[in-house]
């Protein structure tokens, strides 16, 4: 009976008991709150306020799928994801292969590309602030052909700078993963791929790209979804998703509805519906990659 | 080894449901249960100040002055927990149930909700708390800040009135009087503008926040607003108030000085006036501080449509008010200390230290000496007879947003003209208001 319950090896599930817990608590419970919240008249209140909370069904989903600036946020989110993921997954390959392929200077390569990752945002977002501002380094070097308006007021550039400043600034988290995948396509393959008379291109097209193709489903689901959680950037490199919200983000609009508006229902049910446009994009990239 | 996957569900399950009970019972305890009892009870206090350095050093100041008077009721200074704002830390706290006695760092615009969240505890129930309020500072501002149940859960502290401060210097160079650079009426205020740009004084003449943040409105569109209108709110009688004639009057001031580039359209990523990147801000007497000894500044109202004469002018106070939170466990103790911290002695320690006004009828009167030995405040503490603040509404930072996205999208950036933005998103305030 107590195998039954336990199973064959019960001190195994006592080590992943903590981690399960964890998990329930941490992520599996507000996840279910968030969810509960949604579909109620909810507001924030003192430990033992009573205050109804009413069920109003789909109302908060009205709310935030008809609010423009909800809808406005999702559509730069999309944008964002055109941009940063093909170019996370492109870049981090190519520099990862090349960074595999160095032979002298390795370790201060490898350090060049990962010092942006763990440098905190809100300092990287300072220099950027300065290097794009109107009179900024970019726009002396750029001359008359700097945009006017400059590119973090300017609603077709915001949101493409944004896009650019979080793939620089994330490659090297992603060219680790690749390199550490290199590191398990045999070389043989290399050898008898070059024995065939394939060139660079081809070695990296016919060996490379499917030697990795694991990492790359990875990378794209990791980049899918921090790039769908974008936050930080928009708050303080285009000071709360402007210009005219030209680069806000969903999170951003759960920031600023629930935390700063008291209006907690209708950002569970962006969170919610967030959190399902993940998912969805996350299992068409494992569809996408999936080897035949 | 293998794990049965439904050993792992099951035990996930459990956990989780553990987690819904836990939450459940940890959200529905009352930090303190017998709030009547906690209102006659005296002990130790935890206090909040914001984390600005000089308020701070004020919060000290009275600690100690209180805890030498009142050993059992010692008193303990610590600074609002970091967050992006004040509004947003304390909200986490009252949820939480984590709030101190009393916060000296009180935005009036977030009461309401905090009130509605049974956050702040009512102190008009104390004995002759609103003789104490409205004797401070006068029952008519005092009213101002009630809730909309007509009691006071915030005692009116201090006020930062919003004028423009100038650089005398780009003045001189830009041809204009220093000592009267005739600026009070929208035309001329344009036209001196103008001239700072035109003769290359500055980058810019002015050089406000044109992000959009909710409260960025306080600091450029709503002093103009108070001032052209005599201090009607932003919201007055559960309708918006700005799409009237002088409303949009000030709202078309501001796209007129970001259309002709008198403003810029970005943010400043420095001090823009100590940098001398642009010749006059928007601030209140917190400013001189950061400009004593830098720039030799001068202080002038905000402009008025027909220019007003400077008693005639009503701005933004940017007050900041002292509340008490329904986790203090020694009630008593805690409105005795809000009495204590805000009695004329400690009001002159925070002129000493922060150079802020405190909120009180005939504050030079009751201070002349400080103002007699620093006259640059001398102009702030007379406009702060005639302050208005932010309307006391449900759901007042979503209304302000509002707002500041319509300001910004017109004024701004001129994607639609003021005179047709405005009347749109009062509209849709006043369907937030339920008019």
């Amino acid at each position: 009976m107590l195998t039954r319950i336990l199973g064959k090896q019960p001190f195994g599930l006592a080590l992943a008991v903590p981690y399960v817990v964890f998990l329930a608590v941490v992520m599996a419970y507000p996840l279910a709150y968030a969810v509960w919240i949604s579909f109620f008249d909810y507001v924030f209140a003192a430990p033992g306020m009573d205050i109804d909370a009413d069920f109003v069904g789909l109302a908060n989903y009205q709310a935030a799928l008809t609010d423009p600036r909800v809808l406005q946020s999702f559509g730069n989110i999309a944008i964002f994801l055109a941009i940063n993921v093909p170019l996370t997954v492109v870049l981090s390959m190519i520099l990862a292969s090349a960074l595999n392929a160095v032979t002298r200077w390795t370790a201060a390569f490898r350090v060049a590309f990962y010092v942006p990752y763990v440098t905190a945002s809100v300092s990287l977002i300072g220099v950027w602030m300065l290097l794009f501002s109107q009179e900024g380094l970019v726009n002396t070097i750029l001359g008359p052909l700097a945009p006017d308006p400059s590119w973090l007021v300017n609603e077709h550039l915001a949101m493409p700078s944004i896009a650019l400043y979080v793939t620089w600034k994330q490659l090297g988290f992603y060219i680790l993963l690749y390199l550490a995948a290199l590191q398990a396509v045999p070389a043989e393959r290399y050898e008898s791929a070059s024995t065939d008379g394939a060139g660079i291109i081809q070695r990296f097209w016919h060996v490379t790209v499917p030697g990795v193709r694991s990492t790359t489903l990875i990378v794209l689901i990791l980049s899918i979804i921090i790039g769908a959680n974008l936050f930080t950037e928009p708050y303080l490199l285009t000071n709360g998703g402007g210009p005219d919200g030209a680069s806000s983000s969903p999170v951003l609009m759960i920031y600023q509805k629930g935390i700063q508006q008291g209006n907690p229902d209708v950002a569970s049910a962006i969170g919610v519906i967030l959190v399902i446009g993940v998912g969805l994009l996350s299992l068409l990239s494992t569809r996408l990659t999936k080897e035949s | 080894m293998t794990i049965s996957r439904r050993a792992v569900l099951r035990t996930a399950a459990g956990a989780a449901g553990l987690g819904v009970v836990g939450g459940a019972a940890a959200c529905s305890r009352p930090v303190v249960a017998d709030q009547s009892a906690a209102r006659s009870s005296r002990g130790p206090l935890t206090v909040w100040t914001s984390s600005n350095e000089q308020e701070r050093a004020w919060g000290e100041a009275v600690a100690e002055l209180w805890n030498a008077e009142r050993p059992e009721e010692q008193v303990t200074l610590q600074e609002v927990p970091a967050g992006a704002s004040t509004e947003e830390a304390v909200t986490a706290a009252i949820v939480a149930g984590t709030t101190p006695d009393l916060l000296f760092a009180i935005s009036p615009a977030a009461t309401t909700d905090w009130v509605r969240a049974g956050g702040l505890v009512d102190l008009s129930a104390f004995d002759g708390a609103d003789a104490f309020i409205e004797g401070r500072v006068g029952a008519e501002v005092a009213r101002g800040y009630a809730h909309e149940d007509g009691r006071y859960y915030q005692l009116p502290w201090k006020a930062n009135p919003v004028m423009i401060m100038y650089n005398r210097e780009l003045f001189a160079q830009a041809g204009l009087d220093p000592d009267d650079p005739g600026m009070a009426s929208y035309d001329s205020f344009l036209d001196g503008a103008q001239a700072i740009v035109d003769s290359g004084a500055a980058r810019s003449a002015i050089w406000p926040a044109p992000t959009a943040e909710f409260f960025q409105s306080w600091f450029d569109y709503y002093p103009v607003m108070l001032a052209s209108t005599g201090g009607t709110l932003l919201v007055e009688d559960d309708r918006a108030t700005f799409a009237t004639d002088e409303g949009i009057a000030a709202g078309e001031f501001w796209e007129e000085i970001y259309a002709r580039g008198l403003a810029p359209t970005e943010t400043s990523t420095d001090n823009a006036m100590a940098a001398g990147t642009t010749a006059m801000q928007m601030a209140g007497p917190w400013a001189i501080a950061s400009y004593d000894g830098t720039i030799d500044y001068g202080i002038m109202p905000v402009p008025t449509a027909d220019g007003l004469s400077p008693e005639e002018i009503t701005t933004f106070a940017d007050a900041k008010n002292a509340s008490m939170f329904t986790s203090s466990r020694h009630q008593l103790s805690a409105w005795e200390f809000l009495q204590f911290a805000t009695a004329p002695e400690q009001d002159r320690i925070l002129l000493d230290l922060t150079g802020q006004m405190p909120m009180r009828q005939d504050l030079l009167a009751l201070h002349p000496e400080f103002f007699r030995e620093n006259p640059a405040y001398r102009a702030f503490a007379e406009q702060s007879a005639r302050v208005a603040d932010v309307p006391n509404v449900p759901g007042s930072i979503e209304i302000w947003q509002r707002f500041r996205d319509g300001y910004v999208a017109s004024a701004v950036l001129g994607k639609r003209p003021v005179r047709e933005e405005f009347p749109a998103v009062a509209d849709a305030i006043d369907t937030l208001l339920g008019a």
